[in-house]
């Protein structure tokens, strides 16, 4: 039997069109052999969520440069869990401030990743946290 | 059967886990797809090929919310290249067609290529059959960007949809063997810009080159201009579906769509006879390091591939 292989969607929430990072990302988990899925900029929470549950993706990255990552992660987190997708880990990344991971956290983020880290740090954090879906 | 029953309701999380299962090849899946194929062959399957950046995921979108005006229910497969070094992929045709996310009478799935060779990914045949047990009227498919022999389309649609762009004038030539010839429609996308006159004039030429079309079905020749005047666009799509539903229509009444849908049969026995018959051989020879011995041997001039693959054929088929 194939391997069961880890689809990942990275993604955009609300009105930041800096996607540099998040198309970086996506070739970064392209080559860490993953099957990704980019859905581009300005997308709402619900979108997103719609997105994630259509894909049956395993993790979802949400990237967030404008500052709204307070109100704009935990929804997304919200909205993924309102379609029934308990099963997808969430994680964020981009300008964020330290005083907020705890928040973000108890939201349901799984990680934070700011400016700074490694590719290659983001890849073992997920080869050691996320497993794939493989309920039927 | 809870599966089959969900699938059925249009469960959207059981039909995309139930894709996924397709393509990693879990067994379970092939008991589903067993389950539900007796309520499929509602749906009206549209193919969509082209070069890269020809256009293709934004006249799906467009083509979507036409469907969609028209109260059609559409589900869309997309695929897109594996990294033949990493196995990994990006999916990316998605990013033009987000606005029909929260829309639930549409479906959108992105599949991987996974090595396939023809355009499609081997779970594309199943995955229609999902999005059509699910009740979509119609079931969108989008092929990787093609170049000249990914055909494997022509196996899958109903309709096949070869969309072109102006400013690849020689390569008209080099592709007039290979998707040209699958075409049941022609758009020349972003006709707005230089040379679409002369695309329109070559395919012309090549069309009138040919001495008959079957069930008399010559291919039409859209022209689809700036996807920002929304006006010229609109219509062209409008002409687009009907063309679409007009094709359909000459297939039934020329008594072709038997043979396409007889294609799609084939296609399909064939794959599982080879899952069923040959590759449980060929685990079995790997497993039991017999396929190395076998390499080995013809390393060494020993023997030959087809002395050795009748030995096989004589060891495991009975009959």
């Amino acid at each position: 039997m194939a391997k069961r292989k880890l689809r990942i969607m990275v993604a955009k929430p609300g009105l930041d069109g800096h996607d540099r990072g998040a198309r970086v990302l996506a070739r970064c988990f392209r080559d860490a052999g993953y099957e990704t899925i980019y859905t581009g900029c300005h997308q709402t929470p619900e979108e997103i969520a719609a997105a994630a549950i259509q894909e049956d993706i395993d993790c979802l990255g949400l990237s967030c440069m404008s500052g709204a990552h307070r109100y704009l992660f935990p929804e997304t987190v919200k909205q993924v869990l309102a379609l029934g997708g308990e099963d997808i880990q969430i994680i964020g990344g981009g300008i964020i401030p330290k005083a907020d991971y705890q928040m973000l956290y108890d939201a349901g983020l799984k990680g934070v990743f700011v400016p700074g880290i490694a590719l290659d740090d983001i890849v073992k954090w997920i080869e050691e946290n996320i497993v794939p879906n493989v309920s039927e | 059967m809870e599966i089959t029953k969900k699938v059925r309701e249009g469960n959207v999380r059981a039909a995309s886990r139930l894709i996924r299962n397709i393509e990693d090849r879990i067994p379970g899946a092939k008991d589903t797809i067993k389950n539900i194929f007796p309520y499929t062959g509602k749906a009206r399957v549209i193919g969509f090929t082209g070069s890269p950046g020809a256009g293709k995921s934004t006249l799906i979108d467009s083509l979507v919310a036409e469907l969609r005006k028209r109260d059609k229910t559409v589900g869309v497969l997309l695929v897109d290249p594996t990294s033949p070094f990493t196995g990994g992929a990006i999916l990316g045709d998605r990013i033009r067609m987000q606005r029909h996310a929260l829309d639930p009478g549409v479906f959108v799935r992105s599949l991987a290529t996974r090595g396939a060779l023809g355009g499609l990914s081997k779970a594309v045949g199943d995955a229609i059959h999902v999005l059509d047990a699910m009740g979509k009227d119609f079931v969108i498919v989008e092929t990787v960007g093609t170049g000249q022999q990914e055909v494997e389309i022509i196996n899958q649609a109903h309709t096949v949809v070869v969309v072109l762009i102006p400013g690849m004038g020689d390569e008209i030539q080099a592709i007039k063997a290979g998707i040209l010839e699958i075409a049941d429609i022609f758009v020349i996308n972003k006709a707005d810009r230089d040379g679409a006159g002369k695309l329109y004039r070559e395919l012309m030429y090549m069309l009138n080159m040919a001495d008959e079309f079957p069930g008399g079905w010559r291919p039409p020749i859209i022209r689809a201009e700036n996807m920002f005047d929304a006006d010229s666009f609109g219509k062209s799509l409008q002409e687009l579906t009907d063309t679409i539903n007009e094709h359909y229509q000459n297939l039934i009444d020329q008594n072709l769509l038997g043979d396409r849908i007889l294609r799609k049969a084939m296609l399909e026995l064939n794959e599982a006879l080879h899952n069923a018959i040959l590759d449980p051989v060929l685990t079995e020879l790997v497993e039991t390091g017999d396929m190395r011995r076998m390499a080995d041997m013809l390393l060494k001039k020993e023997t030959d591939p087809y002395t050795l693959a009748d030995e096989v054929a004589g060891k495991f088929l009975r009959e």
